[in-house]
C-alpha cells in the first residue's frame, strides 16, 4: 500500500501564494515551469495552497494542469504569519516527501522558504533566474550572485526536497484550461504559539499600472541622467515609442523614478521587444533583469561603458543631446 | 536590552570589477579586493545603537569570517557597538547559509540571554537573504524580512513595519527576536576619528569550533546541503554597434531602424 501511494503522490510543489483573493503570477509560472521541467522523471506536479476561505482559489489553480493542489484551509493561516505556514508545510513534506519545492522569490516567499528549509534541514537556492532537472531528478538552480556578475548553478544532493525560490517574470504565464487534478486537504494541527507576532495592519498602494511587465518597449534611464528634470526625457522617449520606464536603483534612490520601475536582481524581470538603456553603465545587477530583447540599444557617452557589450546598437555621446533628436527624429520618420 | 548585530564583512563593492574567475578550479579569486561592513548591516548596527539610545543596555557584534575582518570589525565597533565576537575556524569555511545560520544560533546560545538580534535583509555579495530568517528557525524565535520602521517600548511588544509589495505591515512582536532590516530603516551614523580612537579598546574575542557546541553535521563545505555545481561568468550577449556620427545623425540611424522594425 505505501509504495502504491508513493507511485500516486506529487513529487515536485509549487508553492502557490494569494493576495487579496488573487492567485500570485509567480506560482503559476512555476506551475507551467514544473509541467516543462518534469520530463523523463513522470514525477506528477502538485501545488500548495495555505489560507482560510480558499476553495475558489483552489478550484482556479486547478486549471493550470497540476496533478494535484495541496490544500490547508485554516482561520490561523489567513494571515502570513511565517511560522504556521513553516508548521503546515514542514508537516506536510515530512508525511509525503517532495523531491522539488519550488517557491515565488516574493516578500512573502523569502520570508517563507528561508524558515523552512531550515526546519527540513535541506538546501534552498535562492532568487533562481533558470531552473533544470536531470533525467535522474537532480535539480540545478541558477543563482545570479555578486550583483549578477557571476552565476552559480547550485545542487543540493544529498537532502530532500530540493528547494529554490524564483523571481517573478522569468518563465511564462501558463493559460488556463480544464481543470484534470484532484484536490488534497492538508489538515494542518496549530495552535495561537503558531502565530508569533500579530498583523495589526496591511497598507498596499492602489496598483499602479507601470505597464513593465507587459511592454513591447522598455527605455531605462540610470545615474547618469542626473536630475529629476532629465527625467523627463526618458518618460518623453519611452511615451512617443509607446512604451514603458524602466530604471536602475539610482534614480529610485534619487526619487525621479518609483521603486516598482526599478529592473533587475532586486527588481523585476521585463521581456521587451526593444529595450534602450539610456546613460546606464550596464552593471548585471540590471541587466539580468532584461530577457533577450529583439534589439537592445545602448546611450552612453563612454564608448567603453560595459552596457556596449550587451548591445546591438550603441549610441555614443550626452544623451542630452541624443534623446531629444531622437524622439524628433520618431516623430518625423512615423509622421507625427 | 541586550541585543546582537549579525554583521558580515563582504568584499568593497566599488572594486568587484575586479573579480575574475579561475577558470580552472572555478572559484572567484578576490585577492586584492578589501573588505567592507555589508551595507544593510550599517542599518542593522545604526537601528540598535537607536534602541540602545531610548532603552540602555549592550550591543554585541556577532559575525563569523576569516580573522584577517577584524579591521571590518573594529569599523563596527567604531560606530558604537560595545563589543565583539569573531567566529572564525577554517571548518566553517564554505558553509552554506544552513550551516552558517546554525554556527551563528550556537554563537548566540553561548551569548546567553537576548533581547533582539539585528541583521541586514541580505548580504551585497551572496545575496540569498537566508541565513537571519534561519538564525531565528535555529533558536526558535519569531522573525521579521524587509524590516522598515521599528519602535521599542519599555513594557509590551515592539511595533515593527516590514515592507511588502507596494506597501506594508505593520507588525505587534515581542522579543525575544530577530528583526531584518531594509535601507528605509534608518541612516547609519558616520564615524569620527574620535570614534575609532575609542573603540580601539574595545574587546573583540575571536570564537573557534572548540568554543561552541556544534553537534548537527551541517557545517563546512563538505556538510552543505547545497552545492556549488558550477560557476560560470554571465556571456556578454552581444557587441554593439557604435555609432561615430553627431547627436543628430546618430539619432536617425536608430528611428531609421525603429520604423523598419514596426517601433515607431
Amino acid at each position: 500500500m505505501s509504495r502504491i501511494m508513493e507511485t500516486i503522490e506529487s513529487r515536485i510543489w509549487v508553492f502557490v501564494e494569494h493576495r487579496q483573493g488573487r492567485l500570485v503570477e509567480v506560482g503559476l509560472e512555476l506551475i507551467k515551469k514544473a509541467l516543462d521541467l518534469r520530463g523523463p522523471t513522470g514525477w506528477k506536479v502538485a501545488a500548495v495552497l495555505l489560507g482560510h476561505g480558499i476553495s475558489s482559489l483552489v478550484e482556479e489553480t486547478l486549471r493550470y494542469g497540476v496533478d494535484e493542489v495541496l490544500a490547508a484551509d485554516d482561520p490561523l493561516l489567513e494571515e502570513f504569519c511565517n511560522q504556521a505556514y513553516v508548521r503546515t508545510l514542514a508537516e506536510a513534506a515530512g508525511k509525503r516527501r517532495p523531491e522539488v519545492l519550488l517557491l515565488g522569490a516574493t516578500a512573502l516567499g523569502v520570508d517563507l522558504a528561508p524558515r523552512l528549509a531550515a526546519r527540513l534541514r535541506t538546501g534552498l537556492s535562492a532568487h533562481c533566474i533558470d531552473l533544470e532537472l536531470t533525467d535522474s531528478g537532480e535539480l540545478l538552480a541558477v543563482v545570479p550572485g555578486w550583483g549578477g556578475s557571476v552565476m552559480a548553478r547550485i545542487s543540493c544532493p544529498g537532502t530532500r526536497p530540493q528547494m529554490a525560490t524564483v523571481k517573478p517574470g522569468v518563465f511564462e504565464m501558463p493559460r488556463p484550461g480544464s481543470p484534470v487534478g484532484r484536490t488534497i486537504h492538508l489538515k494542518p494541527v496549530l495552535d495561537a504559539k503558531d502565530i508569533a507576532y500579530r498583523v495589526t495592519a496591511v497598507y498596499r498602494e492602489e496598483v499602479r499600472q507601470s505597464g513593465l511587465d507587459t511592454a513591447d518597449v522598455v527605455v531605462s534611464g540610470g545615474w547618469g541622467v542626473g536630475t529629476a528634470e532629465n527625467w523627463g526625457l526618458i518618460r518623453e522617449l519611452a511615451s512617443i515609442l509607446g512604451g514603458a520606464v524602466g530604471a536602475t536603483r539610482p534614480p529610485v534612490d534619487e526619487g525621479w523614478a518609483d521603486e516598482h520601475q526599478m529592473i533587475g536582481t532586486s527588481g523585476r524581470t521585463v521581456k521587451p521587444k526593444l529595450y534602450i538603456g539610456v546613460a546606464l553603465s550596464g552593471h548585471m545587477h540590471h541587466l539580468v533583469g532584461i530577457k533577450t530583447p529583439e534589439l537592445m540599444v545602448g546611450i552612453n557617452k563612454d564608448p567603453k561603458a560595459p552596457i556596449f557589450d550587451h548591445c546591438d546598437l550603441g549610441l555614443v555621446g550626452d544623451f542630452k543631446e541624443i534623446v531629444p533628436a531622437l524622439i524628433k527624429a520618431v516623430k518625423e520618420i512615423s509622421g507625427r | 536590552m541586550r541585543i546582537i548585530v549579525c554583521l558580515k564583512p563582504v568584499p568593497e563593492p566599488r572594486q568587484w570589477h575586479r573579480l575574475m574567475l579561475d577558470p580552472e578550479t572555478r572559484t572567484l579569486l578576490r585577492e586584492g579586493i578589501p573588505a567592507t561592513v555589508n551595507p544593510l548591516d550599517k542599518h542593522a548596527l545604526e537601528a540598535a545603537l537607536r534602541l540602545r539610545e531610548g532603552m540602555g543596555g549592550e550591543i554585541i557584534i556577532l559575525s563569523m569570517a576569516p580573522r584577517d575582518t577584524i579591521p571590518v570589525l573594529k569599523e563596527a565597533l567604531a560606530m558604537g557597538a560595545d563589543r565583539a565576537v569573531l567566529l572564525s575556524d577554517r571548518a566553517f569555511a564554505g558553509s552554506d547559509t544552513l550551516g552558517t545560520a546554525y554556527v551563528l544560533s550556537q554563537a548566540v546560545r553561548s551569548l546567553g540571554e537576548y533581547d533582539v538580534i539585528l541583521c541586514g535583509n541580505e548580504t551585497i555579495d551572496g545575496g540569498t537573504a537566508q541565513v537571519s530568517a534561519q538564525v531565528a528557525e535555529f533558536l526558535e524565535v519569531p522573525n521579521l524580512m524587509h524590516v522598515s520602521g521599528i519602535e521599542a517600548a519599555r513594557e509590551g511588544p515592539f511595533q515593527v513595519k516590514t515592507r511588502i509589495e507596494r506597501g506594508y505591515r505593520a507588525i505587534e512582536i515581542d522579543p525575544p527576536m530577530v528583526l531584518s532590516v531594509v535601507k528605509e530603516v534608518n541612516v547609519p551614523r558616520y564615524v569620527t576619528m574620535m570614534n575609532i580612537l575609542e573603540a580601539e579598546d574595545k574587546e573583540i574575542r575571536v570564537w573557534s569550533s572548540n568554543d561552541l557546541d556544534l553537534t548537527e553535521p551541517i557545517v563546512g563545505l563538505e556538510n552543505s546541503p547545497t552545492r556549488m555545481a558550477d560557476l560560470f561568468l554571465p556571456e556578454k550577449r552581444r557587441k554593439a554597434q557604435l555609432l561615430e556620427q553627431d547627436a543628430e545623425g546618430q539619432a536617425r540611424v536608430l528611428a531609421d531602424r525603429l520604423h523598419r522594425l514596426g517601433f515607431c
